[in-house]
């Protein structure tokens, strides 16, 4: 179903931010609204998108491609980017990213067996002095989680697991 | 001294409505509305000496006097896109005084008379644009942004933008194509934002921090902020303190604190009582300030003093980095940040920082000569001067000092004899056999 019909409300409320005369502006926002569905991009979304601002698809392919946070593969349900730039690997970051993919049995760039967690190594996120950390990018969003151990991560996970168990229900 | 900006860390729950305003909150702007011209706002700013706090320093006041009055309409863009390595100031100001930076927006936006003004957020500000959001609705309800505000004529509204993740966002004209819904590519200048800017209209595009500080000046005076500071940089700055120092954080002190002052009184000290070996004032785009002489600890820090030490104050991410780091280890690091988060516009920088990522990695793995210590250097210096925007030069800056300032920790990287190869070339760089 188009995003038009599914979510007429936050729809109209994007493109109300932007001149009626430059509603390209609202791709961006649009993008995002369209990935809570699958947690990826699908082309029939991107398609969409592109037909509610008028641009190509192309266009809009483009801009899946250049921002690290749309995706257009499926990946795990949760994407778990830990951070491991410059100022967080002076604070343990690689080591905490070494122990945590033994825990999970997985490399970085792998998915847990289950298709549950999506390991990845990301750039900075604002957030240097409370390494080691990590965002979650899931169906509730993204989230920080800063000053963490392997063993809260290794719960965090658990919790996660079990809500989603409940809400399948 | 109480605090200016980080005003949240004096007045618990500043992030509410109705203690920002019994704190005095909107008094500024509903002043500067009802009985000031927009111009007079402006010169208020330039006289306090505020300068730019994203990184490049460029007198604020100054900046809105240069929007272009024959052209409308007028917009004013808040750049919270904070992305630079070592920089985690703007989070705090919005997550704990999120209505001094939106008034400090406000006011910014009378002054060069726009009605329209953005926020746009690095795309991970995910929760944050939430709030903020919030926060916007509160002020509409209370009569602070809409029509007619205040019983007058000047009309306010202003909308969070998020990005996607992309450090180039934080360019201020890649910043613009993305808000206009393209990739984050910077353009070329000039014409500068100003004269040509957002929907190619005249923008005003500041930093969070500096915004912030706004309602504080239009408060307390110009000549009350000039008195804080050096002579250079006017009042207070927040400094992102990070790497191995024992209490890492965001602290605000006035210009011309000294390194020391900040690493040792505040930062607590070097993790293992380790000496310093080297300081990167600027976060990851910075030169590399060699700490060989405890003189160095003791220089204040603005931006003209700093220059002196062969490095800029930037943003005032100020990483510390310890006796135990080797910069060919730093030198990865930076390059590989650098080379994910170029756009790809300006040919020296995309290939230049996919090369030097190369032949950095090769080193760094033991598996480099002398002659590629010469030949990164080599590349570096093929970038800087030749890139639409600063994303190149920086890229080069921690590979040319490191390579300049610490030339032993190359020496001892590269090895003198060939080793077996523990590395092979696959499609994507290098990997492990």
């Amino acid at each position: 179903m188009s995003l038009e019909k599914k979510y007429p409300e936050e729809v109209k409320q994007i493109l109300s931010k932007y001149p009626p005369e430059h509603k390209r502006s609202a791709v961006m926002p649009l993008l995002y609204l369209a990935q809570r569905e699958e947690g990826f991009l699908t082309k029939a979304a991107m398609q969409d998108v592109a037909g509610i601002v008028g641009i190509t698809e192309t266009d809009v392919a483009a801009l899946v491609g250049f921002y690290t946070l749309y995706h257009d593969k499926k990946e795990g349900k949760y994407r778990m980017q830990v951070c491991t730039d410059l100022p967080c690997a002076l604070r343990g970051a690689e080591e905490f990213m070494e122990t945590l993919c033994n825990n999970l049995g997985i490399k970085v760039g792998e998915t847990t067996a289950d298709g549950f967690v999506t390991l990845e190594a990301v750039t900075c996120l604002a957030a240097c002095d409370k390494a080691p950390m990590f965002q979650t990018q899931g169906p509730d969003g993204i989230k920080y989680h800063e000053n963490m151990t392997v063993d809260r991560t290794m719960e965090l996970i658990s919790v996660l697991r079990r809500a989603g168990r409940e809400v399948g229900k | 001294m109480s605090y200016i900006v980080l005003r949240h860390r004096d007045i618990p729950d500043l992030n509410q409505l109705d203690v920002y305003q019994k704190n005095g909150g909107f008094a500024a702007f509903q002043n500067a509305v009802t009985k000031m011209k927009p111009n007079e706002v402006t010169d208020v700013v330039k006289n306090s000496g505020l300068r730019g706090r994203g990184g490049a320093g460029f007198p604020t006041g100054m900046k809105w006097s240069f929007i272009d009055n024959k052209n409308w309409p007028h917009y004013v863009v808040a750049n919270a896109d904070e992305s630079e390595p070592g920089t985690f100031k703007d989070r705090e100001i919005m997550e704990g005084n999120p209505f001094q930076f939106l008034e400090g927006l406000a006011l910014a936006s009378y002054a060069v008379g726009a009605n329209v003004a953005y926020v746009y957020l690095r795309g991970e500000f995910w929760q944050l644009a939430d709030s903020l959001d919030r926060q916007i609705v509160e002020m509409e309800k209370a009569g602070i942004l809409g029509d007619k505000l205040f019983g007058g004529e000047y009309s306010l509204r202003i909308y969070t933008h998020l990005g996607a993740g992309a450090y180039i966002c934080g360019e201020e004209t890649a910043l613009l194509e993305s808000l206009e819904g393209k990739r984050g590519q910077p353009r070329v200048r000039p014409p500068f934002p100003p004269a040509v800017g957002l929907f190619g209209k005249p923008t005003i595009i500041n930093n969070v921090e500096t915004f912030t500080n706004v309602p504080m000046i239009l408060a307390n005076g110009a000549d009350w902020y000039k008195a804080i500071g050096t002579a250079d940089s006017a009042g207070v700055k927040v400094f992102s303190l990070s790497g191995r120092v024992r209490k890492p954080g965001n602290y605000e002190l006035p210009f011309g604190t000294t390194f020391r002052e900040l690493i040792y009184t505040h930062g607590g000290g070097v993790q293992d009582s380790r000496p310093v070996k080297a300081i990167m004032p600027a976060g990851a785009s910075s030169s590399l300030i060699v700490v060989n002489d405890e003189k160095v600890l003791d220089t204040p820090m603005d931006y003209a003093t700093v220059r002196t030490l062969g490095g800029d104050l930037g943003s005032a991410s100020v990483i510390i980095l310890d006796d135990s780091v080797s910069m060919d280890w730093l030198v990865n690091k930076t390059v590989h940040f650098f080379k994910h988060e170029s756009c790809g516009k300006c040919t020296p920088c995309r290939e230049g920082t996919y090369w030097m990522s190369n032949i950095i990695e090769r080193i760094h793995h033991g598996q480099g000569t002398t002659g590629d210590v010469d030949l990164l250097l080599n590349v570096a210096k093929q970038i800087q001067g030749k890139c639409l925007c600063a994303l190149g030069e920086f890229s080069t800056m921690a590979v040319v000092t490191g390579i300049e300032r610490f030339p032993q920790d190359f020496k001892n990287a590269v090895s003198p004899a060939p080793l077996p190869p523990l590395y092979v070339k696959k499609n994507e760089g290098m990997e492990k056999v």
